[in-house]
């Protein structure tokens, strides 16, 4: 034992007609988040602190669908989730309705620090913050231009229903490219979808296992809508033996309890982590789509997804590192 | 091969010397959802509209943690929770920060009627509350609230908390599994606290193998996955659903939960790590059971009589 190890991703799904300079950025922030991640494994701090270290620079950054940057609700709010758990010990702290919270995976690790409880929501947990002495933003601060943009997309997608010849604007390409895309998440063309949640895995020199995901949503969801991001789980979580952090289609990743399971075929059925991640995607999923990234106490680290790719990017101690989106 | 039903209402540490005002007012109220789950299963209804039903109605009953009489947030107020999910299909509701609904379970399963919110606060929740916040911790279903100094008759009267969450799972004859779990959470709980009843796999999972529904502390349910659990161990390890509960509970500390299972192949399982769990069951081949502590009762159900007196009899 002895080596850490650690995967960063920016969400499962991605518009095949992607422009290649979003890409390139998608890149260099991935690469990026993992050189922040890899000098703070070198310089010995535990996992959870690195999850939350590297995941609170997903959430700063508006590129990917977390913090700033985060997907708009129906109303043109933010309305974010995260949630953080810790391997050894099992403990774990979940946020969501957060919007005024300049870092939310840092709120759900003070409500797994600080509260007598694992997960808040809403109202209670900005109250929660306010007494924390978290740094509060207004709203406006986690809307962009992109993502306004992107709602009256989604919006006017719904009302088109299945119709996914829609043109595009900024970001996404000329409309004639998307045009081509038939691709559909959760009922969305894939050029709106935006499911670019985050996440960090990290097992560190000690064998600890952590991991942690961010995210504002899906675009134009009702208010009050809950994925599965904050739900411990689904969409994060981490045991002795592994750490796991998804993204996709939230009820698939619910139904199947997408980050458990990997935890629950290393302990139950003796799968090693590569295993175990190969079996879920391919086994857990049905007609759902969504991707994963996962560590492993012995050091390893996967990451599996059957969606049209998957923004990641992982790195281990001696010396592999690799960045990709297909 | 049959059907079979598992109805719960929370536990903790019921004190033996529950008296009978409070005891047998809960115990008539599961056996009566435990009824309505048989006839709605005896109906043909398909299992997640007999879960509903039996959850509706112990939401409506004030004596348990849910719907009307549900434990109060340190603002006084009521957020409720509940969440079913279907077995077969693996489609699942789950709802939570409810204030005005009166049935949070068919809410979840997107039918609901709506109520102003004072309907939903008993004169017990805020005594309750208050007692928790004098002693100033959040209380678990059921825990004994620190007491000085205690009167005799007062130990008795408002010496534990007598509400709990509630459960119900079921399945029919083709082996269809469904579960619902609803509650009003922790009394005390800090405003927007989402507990384990609403996390599909913490207190509520359902697939083709099993329906479960778990109640205690929210906080270690969750860490547990405790309803995902006991799936996963049977599909992987091949254990009986017994088995497989026990080992589930395993990863609880003691004093913090309890669940309430039944699998495809009829098997019920009703399992605890507190001082008591008001729970019932019953099967098609006439196995019947309502019981709050360890040493349950069994009686062989002929027909579906009442027979609650017999109850008390064996109980004392």
């Amino acid at each position: 034992m002895g080596a850490w190890a650690i995967a960063v991703h920016g969400g499962a799904g991605v518009d095949p007609n992607l422009p290649k300079e979003r890409q390139e950025e998608a890149k260099r922030l991935l690469i990026h988040c993992l050189d922040i991640g890899i000098s703070a494994l070198r310089s010995n701090l535990p996992a959870i602190d690195v999850v939350e270290l590297v995941v609170r620079e997903l959430e700063t950054d508006p590129l990917f669908n977390s913090g700033r940057g985060s997907a708009l609700t129906e109303n043109g709010t933010v309305e974010m989730e995260a949630s953080i758990m810790d391997g050894p010990r099992r403990r774990c702290g979940a946020v969501s309705g957060l919007s005024t919270i300049k870092n939310p995976v840092s709120l759900a690790r003070l409500v797994m620090d600080k509260s007598p409880h694992s997960y808040l929501a809403f109202s209670g947990a900005e109250d929660f913050a306010k007494k924390q002495g978290v740094e509060l933003v207004d709203n406006e601060y986690f809307i962009t231009e992109d993502n306004v943009g992107m709602l009256k997309l989604a919006k006017e997608a719904n009302s088109i229903l299945f119709d996914y010849r829609i043109p595009t604007v900024g970001t996404c390409g000329a409309g004639a490219a998307a045009m081509e895309s038939p691709l559909q998440m959760n009922g969305l063309p894939i050029s709106v979808y935006t499911p670019e949640t985050v996440g960090c895995v990290v097992v560190d020199k000690e064998g600890r296992c952590a991991a942690a995901t961010s995210t504002g949503g899906l675009m134009n969801k009702m208010t009050g809508r809950i994925g599965d991001s904050p739900l411990i789980g689904s969409g994060t979580y981490a045991c002795d033996l592994c750490g796991v952090s998804c993204t996709g289609e939230g009820e698939a990743i619910i139904r199947s309890t997408l980050a458990r399971e990997v935890g629950a075929l290393m302990e139950y059925k003796g799968l090693n982590l590569h295993e175990a991640v190969d079996f879920v995607i391919k086994n857990r999923l049905d007609e759902g789509k969504a991707g994963l990234i996962a560590v492993s106490k012995n050091g390893e680290v996967a990451c599996g997804f059957n969606t049209t790719g998957m923004f990641r990017g992982c790195a281990t101690e001696d010396g592999f590192m690799e960045v990709g989106v297909w | 091969m049959g059907w079979a039903i598992a109805v719960h209402g929370g536990l903790g540490d019921i004190a033996l010397s529950l008296p009978p005002e409070k005891r047998l007012p809960r115990e008539a109220v599961l056996r009566r959802c435990l009824d309505v789950g048989i006839a709605a299963l005896k109906a043909h209804n398909h299992p997640l509209d007999v879960v509903e039903l039996v959850v509706r109605e112990l939401e409506n009953h004030p004596h348990f943690n849910a719907g009307k009489g549900s434990a109060l947030t340190a603002s006084g107020t009521v957020e409720m929770e509940a969440c079913l999910m279907d077995g077969k299909t693996m489609k699942c509701g789950a709802v939570s920060g409810v204030s005005t609904v009166v049935n949070a379970i068919s809410l979840a399963r997107l039918g609901l009627e709506t109520v102003e919110m004072s309907h939903f606060i008993t004169p017990e929740s805020i005594e309750r509350l208050k007692q928790a916040q004098e002693a100033d911790r959040v209380q678990l279903d059921y825990t004994q609230p620190i007491q000085k100094e205690v009167p005799k008759d007062a130990a008795v009267a408002d010496g534990d908390s007598q509400i709990g969450t509630v459960g119900c799972v079921a399945v029919d004859s083709e082996g269809n599994l469904a579960t619902a779990t609803s509650t009003g959470g922790i009394v005390n709980k800090m405003v927007g606290r989402i507990g384990d009843t609403p996390i599909i796999g913490a207190g509520t999972y359902a697939n083709h193998l099993c329906a479960v529904s778990a109640t205690g502390r929210g906080e270690a349910i969750i860490r547990g996955t405790i309803a995902r659990d006991v799936a996963a161990v049977m599909e992987v390890k091949g254990l009986s659903l017994k088995e497989a509960a026990a080992y589930a509970m395993d990863r609880v500390p003691r004093g913090n939960a309890g669940l309430i299972a039944v699998s495809s192949t009829r098997e019920v399982a009703m399992l605890f790590n507190t001082t008591g769990m008001f729970r019932a069951c019953a099967t098609e081949d006439g196995y019947s059971e309502i019981s709050i502590w360890d040493s349950p009762t069994k009686i062989k159900l002929i027909e579906c009589v009442n027979i609650r007196g017999l109850i008390l009899l064996l109980d004392r």
